[in-house]
């Protein structure tokens, strides 16, 4: 019997690289397995479930004909919180493993819900998660930027909630120019889902809206599961103008989040994301401003220090105003308008022209008995240079 | 023009007057068209308070906007 097996190795039949060590194929498999079953949905009743000490659970999963092995690692299970006991039947989204030291196949738990109930609701939402992004709704190339400086803004939301005050709160303070159009709508409750959809079908018919901004305060899973609709979302993507989502608080996440041109984790956010700040926006046309003045100091320097010679304070005045850059932009704007070449035209200067229009600056360019131009306040005048 | 179309056309304008190779009329005529263009903004940016109002659609399905307290 023995010199059956051990002949044919001699004559080299099995050769060392084709037999697989026990390791060898157990890894194999595990990486097919790894590899080739992306995570999914399982239905089943929990039994011989064993928390250890180290935190880790490892039960089995069956029905009335199969028996799965199953472990949920610590992190995953702290959403949980108690075990589920034997008996139960649960939803868990899972991925597959299989174990090398056991040559076992198992489950890895990411998600349990001990409900049937809690169950089917994560699962009509995987439904709507899938539908909505084989149409490509979530799509970061769909994403549009949203306007700098938007002037009107319409408002998807409730008018009794706590997010329309916040929203306006938020504009005013930044935004006084804003302009801010309600398209009121129930955001929670059975007849929410109808009236978010022609609400935001409504926005479209704003021709003034640039924006649109979609939410509501913080709620019950429930109270915000309207959002996770695929015919709201699907109406969000039709929305013509950037959209901005905010539903909820910080941790609250629903689809209309990914379908929205830009997610704000609270209403308040929204509107800051929404609106520039006044102030900034001042800062920078003061800064405008001071350049205006700045490039024109250069175009009238010698119309400026014969101003100057001739002691004229209003000048020092504008240029203590412009290199302190005072921030109030309408004062800027007048003394601004002081410096203009057409004030020191009315001051008596004259700009001399050809006929082409070109500015005669120099003795040489006058030519003796040459017409030319000349600009005076309220227009111009013919002229003739003497002839030599 | 909106506010971003009047703050980008005065930045051209600034840029324009700064490169220093405008002749004189048509640096004068930049420089007044800044001068207005900075009005405008300030009224924008002066603009009192954000104004509220709810959209109604009537039974016919025409739109109007109604004055709201928030």
């Amino acid at each position: 019997m023995t010199d059956l097996f051990i002949a044919p190795a001699r004559a080299g039949v099995f050769p060392d690289d084709e037999v697989w060590t026990v390791s060898e194929l157990n890894e194999t498999v595990r990486a097919l397995v790894q590899d080739n079953l992306p995570p999914f949905w399982i239905r089943g009743e929990v039994n011989e479930l064993r928390a250890y000490a180290s935190g880790h659970w490892y039960f089995s999963l069956k029905d009335a004909d199969a028996k799965v092995r199953c472990c949920m690692w610590k992190q995953a299970n702290a959403r949980v919180g108690k075990p589920p006991s034997d008996g139960t039947e649960i939803y868990a989204q899972v991925r597959s493993d299989f174990y090398p030291a056991r040559g076992e196949f198992q489950l890895i738990v990411l998600t349990l819900l001990p409900t049937a109930a809690l169950g089917q609701h994560m699962l009509e939402l995987e439904r709507v998660k899938q539908a909505l992004a084989a149409d490509g709704l979530f799509d970061p190339a769909r994403k549009r930027p949203l306007p700098r400086y938007a002037g009107t803004i319409a408002l998807v939301t409730s008018p009794d909630g706590a997010a329309l005050r916040d929203l306006v709160t938020v504009a005013r303070r930044r935004w006084p120019a804003a302009r801010l159009l309600l398209v009121p709508t129930r955001v929670q409750g059975a007849e929410a889902e109808g009236e978010l959809v022609r609400a935001l079908g409504l926005v479209n018919r704003l021709e003034q809206a640039e924006l649109c901004i979609v939410g509501r305060g913080g709620g019950s899973r429930d109270d915000l599961a309207v959002f996770n609709s695929e015919a709201v979302c699907r109406a969000m993507a039709q929305v013509r103008v950037p959209t901005i989502s905010a539903v909820g608080h910080e941790t609250d996440v629903s689809l209309c989040d990914f379908v929205a041109d830009y997610r704000a984790p609270t209403p308040s956010a929204a509107m800051e994301a929404a609106v520039a700040d006044v102030r900034e926006v001042t800062a920078a046309v003061d800064q405008l401003a001071a350049r205006l003045a700045g490039s024109l100091t250069l175009r009238t320097r010698l119309a400026r220090e014969r101003l100057a010679r001739a002691g004229d304070r209003m000048q020092c005045a504008v240029e203590s105003v412009v290199s302190t850059r005072r921030t109030l932009i309408e004062k800027l704007a007048v003394q601004l308008d002081a410096l203009s070449p057409l004030r020191v035209l009315e001051r008596g200067y004259a700009v001399a022209r050809d006929a082409d229009g070109r500015v005669l600056r120099r003795r040489a360019d006058f030519r003796p008995g040459a017409p030319f131009r000349l600009r005076v306040a309220d227009g111009d005048v013919g002229a003739r240079v003497e002839p030599a | 023009m909106s506010l971003a179309e009047e703050l980008e056309r005065l930045e051209a304008i600034v840029r324009q007057l700064e490169a220093d190779d405008v002749d004189l009329d048509a640096a004068l005529a930049l420089f007044e068209e800044g001068v207005r263009r900075l009005r405008v903004a300030r009224e924008q940016l002066g603009a009192a308070e954000a104004k509220v109002q709810a959209v109604l659609e009537d039974a016919g399905g025409s739109l109007r906007l109604g004055d709201l307290d928030v």
